[in-house]
């Protein structure tokens, strides 16, 4: 049974994983260049607004706009400090990210793992022959 | 330590690489003779492929169905755009689940890799939101997997 138990808890990992990080939010966000950037430029550390228009020629607006995707995707949250906002990564966002794409990995795996099996019996088939 | 890696690149791909330990034209013929295939594109453990039919030559159709033996399937069909054996193989393939799924184009590479195969699938999308719907669609069949274990505990 406590092997029923731990698939019951994977399972409510997962439903937990996809529901609380909105992954499909999150992939449909990084589905932009200027997007991209912006998280590249956070990896290193918070920035305001201002500084994360400054390398795009773009109206602060029109950053705004991107942010606010990034923000209620997950994947970026933002601090008050006086009258700036910072933006820093959303370390819990990323992270969902990064796990379910480990999850993914996995089940591709399996079939590789049976590819090398396969690929195995193919070479004794192969000297079997010579011999 | 896992051999595979997988990660998404610019707005609509995501690249999958794999190495081998057999040469690239035995990994590229596990990949295009039906009876081979049938051995290993199976998906969570229990699924079978009862029906391969692939036409490994350009302009060849190709479709694989899957079941769990207990009610549940899914089949992807495609296209052979260009093959060069033992090195590259191009394709264009969606999944009926029943409904097709915008197509997915896929280029596979088979290097030679010391006497091993790095092998290197790069899936394009036809937009952001495709690849994301897709990425999903893996998830579920992840939950699928975990069910199927469950079941075989119970």
């Amino acid at each position: 049974m406590d092997g029923v138990k731990f698939c019951l808890t994977i399972n409510t990992y997962l439903y937990k994983l996809y529901v609380m990080y909105d992954l499909d939010a999150a992939f449909s966000a990084l589905a932009d260049p200027t997007r991209r950037a912006i998280l590249s430029r956070l990896a290193k550390g918070e920035a305001t607004v201002n500084e994360l228009a400054e390398p795009f020629e773009m109206t602060q607006p029109a950053i705004s706009q991107h942010l606010k995707v990034l923000e209620d995707a997950g994947l970026i949250v933002r601090r008050v400090e006086g009258t700036k906002r910072p933006r820093r990564l959303a370390k819990a966002g990323i992270e969902a990210m990064d796990q379910w794409l480990a999850i993914l990995r996995k089940a591709l795996e399996k079939n590789y793992d049976r590819l090398d099996h396969v690929l195995a019996a193919m070479e004794r088939q192969e000297k079997g022959k010579t011999r | 330590m896992s051999k595979l890696t997988l990660k998404t690149e610019g707005d609509t791909h995501v690249i999958v690489t794999r190495r081998f330990a057999a040469p690239p034209e035995a990994v590229y013929r596990a990949h295009t003779d039906p009876k081979l295939i049938q051995k290993w594109l199976l998906g969570p453990e229990g699924w079978t492929m009862p029906v391969c039919i692939n036409e490994a030559k350009a302009g060849g159709k190709f479709r694989y169905e899957w079941t769990n033996g207990k009610g549940a399937g899914f089949h992807i069909t495609g296209e052979f755009v260009e093959l060069q054996p033992y090195s590259r193989i191009v394709h264009i393939e969606r999944m009926h689940l029943p409904d097709p799924t915008p197509d997915n184009h896929i280029e596979t590479r088979f290097d030679a890799d010391g006497t091993g195969t790095l092998m290197t699938m790069r899936m394009t999308l036809p937009d952001g939101k495709t690849r994301a719907a897709m990425l999903a669609t893996g998830m579920e069949r992840g939950m699928e997997a975990s069910y199927v274990r469950l079941e075989g505990m119970v």
